[in-house]
């Protein structure tokens, strides 16, 4: 009995100490999260001036805004989504309606699940292989169907939005797939046995019922590509000035909070946390319209 | 004449229903090639990617991998430097966040309050949604002042001098480093392990559970003996895709890893990791061999992710037919 009551003691104490460990996991990641959202609004906040958006990125020493860089995000975030959105689009549908079982489907959902998590890096590297490097072939091809307007052969706003879209592509066909997977096969049926061919069951009832799924998954999307840096540092490059032409090199927001926070300059500094939390702040809000809309689903 | 109109409409009926086929297989065409188009992105990035490589892999061969030299003025490169802070570091990541991680899930599955489930749990899926840049730009302006002040110069005195220790934790506080690259890197990846894992042990049957509480077992003993051998595949498939997100993220350990091309003993010391390097020296590169060293090691890079994240997938893929059925 004494030595069963020990026992007993000795796994009530392993428990607790067990769950304090885990209730510690918790709260070791809550702070972090307090931590940096906090350390985010301090210094974020301190540097928010209208200026942002109303001037330039400034040369070094001297006072300025961010709005060419923010212009160039958000119209290289909206090339990528209209690029993107529709081929991910489309190959969700075929995953999820034609192909959900044979092979190539399979292998397509494989193909597409490592391009998801793949280094964003690497996918820099793949386009200014394709894009920005002097391939002759290429280039000529190129130049000969758009004149001065091929984006080819040097850093431009086209290759960071084709970077981008790469990675826009597999959120979409992911989230596409999942969202069209749960709507009821009862549907599709109904709709075939009124004699609607295929293409018209999937564009008039499964993408309708599947819309809002849809949506988030573009939301999230344009979210994942908001504060991407790594692929644009050698696509889009960056530029100074206000620039509209897209097959210039054009500034982005990441890449010039990337280029002020790692220089020696405080001026630079404010405007790199500015930035941020305006990366930030876009996120945030894109990631909390998509969990409302997928609630409203739900309910 | 009735005959005629009726053929005529017969005919035209039988228009409609071809051209509504036609219409039918070109979608069914555009679609197929939309998901063509993934495995094209997917077959042009290593092909590329190669092809870059190609005059770096012929001048360096095998040596690549096992040189550390990095000296572009004479253009003599090697991997070995950047492949071994890419793997220290998302090794002390992995150190860190796979019990926190494991933790976490436990937490919100056994312990915590119901009505505060759901809000920790966005909070904490909040780590995945904050960008990398954020991460950076927060670990090398308050994170690594912070440390270098404070935990960096207690950890030195204390195991500075002991045998054995030294070598790894003495040495300078610099605040930037190896170890502060792996630390930001493990709550980065946090989230990743708490979701899935939470995920998994939410289809852990409960009768099981119910079975081991009736035995008379502790909640511990229920998660260490029931809950996490019954989802053991999931809890190590998710720790894969977020060792896959460890080893290729960039802008994060751009920050703070300190870019020094050298292997060093000492966790505090600057290093760096492929990813580090291809982005802080890609835009400065010049001539043939540096470009070529730098594209070649994105290779190296796309090589180990794809391994990883492919043991991932296959891991999760068993699962998820072993719940379906």
């Amino acid at each position: 009995m004494i030595a069963n009551r020990g026992l007993y003691r000795r796994r009530r104490a392993g428990n607790a100490m067990f769950l304090s460990l885990s209730v510690l996991a918790a709260i070791f990641g809550l702070v972090w999260l307090a931590l940096i959202l906090g350390s985010l609004f301090y210094n974020g906040f301190a540097s928010l001036s209208p200026k942002l958006f109303q001037e330039m990125t400034p040369p070094p020493g001297s006072d300025g805004g961010l709005l060419n860089a923010i212009f160039g995000s958000v119209l290289m975030s909206a090339i990528a989504v209209a690029i993107g959105t529709p081929i991910g689009l489309m190959a969700g549908t075929y995953l999820a309606e034609y192909g959900r079982h044979n092979s190539m489907s399979f292998f397509v959902r494989f193909i597409n699940d490592i391009l998801l998590s793949a280094p964003s890096i690497v996918i820099g590297l793949f386009i200014y292989e394709i894009v920005v490097v002097n391939t002759p072939g290429m280039q000529a091809a190129c130049r000969s169907a758009l004149g001065s307007y091929c984006p080819m052969g040097h850093f431009s706003g086209v290759a960071g939005s084709l970077a981008l879209a790469v990675i826009v592509i597999p959120v979409v066909v992911r989230t596409t797939e999942n969202m069209l997977l749960l709507v009821p096969n009862g549907l599709r049926e109904a709709a075939a046995a009124l004699g609607a061919p295929r293409n018209r069951v999937i564009r008039a009832v499964t993408w309708k019922a599947a819309r809002a799924g849809i949506i988030t998954g573009a939301l999230l999307a344009i979210a994942r590509i908001s504060g991407e840096t790594a692929p644009l540092l050698f696509t889009a490059l960056n530029s100074q000035f206000w620039s509209r032409d897209i097959t210039q090199p054009i500034a982005s927001l990441p890449v010039v909070i990337f280029q002020f926070a790692m220089s020696p300059y405080e001026d630079w500094h404010k405007l790199a946390w500015a930035g941020a939390l305006l990366i930030t702040a876009a996120v945030l809000l894109l990631s909390i319209a998509a969990r409302i809309l997928e609630s409203n689903k739900r309910s | 004449m009735a005959d005629v109109a009726l053929s005529e409409d017969l005919a035209s009926r039988a228009e409609k229903v071809r051209r509504s086929g036609r219409r039918d297989s070109t979608f069914h065409g555009l679609t197929a090639s939309a998901a063509i188009v993934v495995v094209a992105i997917f077959i042009g990035l290593i092909v590329s990617l190669v092809l870059g490589a190609l005059p770096s892999i012929n001048r360096f061969g095998w040596g690549f991998l096992t040189s550390d030299a990095w000296d572009p003025v004479q253009e003599r490169f090697g991997a070995l430097a950047s492949i071994y802070g890419t793997l220290v570091t998302s090794l002390i990541a992995m150190l860190i966040a796979v019990p926190v991680g494991i933790g976490i899930a436990i937490f919100l599955t056994e312990i915590c309050p119901r009505p505060l489930r759901r809000p920790i749990g966005i909070a904490i899926e909040l780590l995945a949604g904050i960008p990398s840049i954020i991460y950076g730009i927060w670990g090398l302006f308050t994170f690594a002042p912070a440390f270098q002040q404070t935990v960096e110069p207690w950890v030195i005195d204390v195991f500075g001098n002991v045998p054995g220790l030294k070598d790894f934790l003495g040495g300078a506080p610099y605040g930037i480093g190896i170890f502060t690259a792996g630390l930001i890197l493990s709550i980065m990846i946090l989230p990743f392990i708490s979701a899935v894992t939470r995920d998994v042990f939410e289809t852990v049957p409960p009768m099981l559970k119910e079975a081991a509480y009736g035995l008379g077992c502790t909640t511990w003993e229920v998660m260490w003996r029931v809950v996490l051998p019954f989802a053991r595949t999931g809890v190590v498939g998710g720790a894969m895709l977020a060792l896959g997100r460890a080893l290729g993220e960039t802008m994060a350990v751009t920050f703070v890893i300190g870019n020094a091309h050298n292997i060093q003993k000492s966790l505090f010391a600057p290093g760096t990791t492929i990813s580090a390097t291809i982005a802080n020296e890609f835009t400065e590169a010049v001539g043939q061999y540096y470009l070529s060293a730098l594209i070649e090691m994105g290779l190296i890079l796309f090589f180990i992710t794809f391994v990883v994240l492919a043991c991932a997938q296959l891991m999760l893929r068993s699962l998820e037919r072993r719940a379906g059925t």
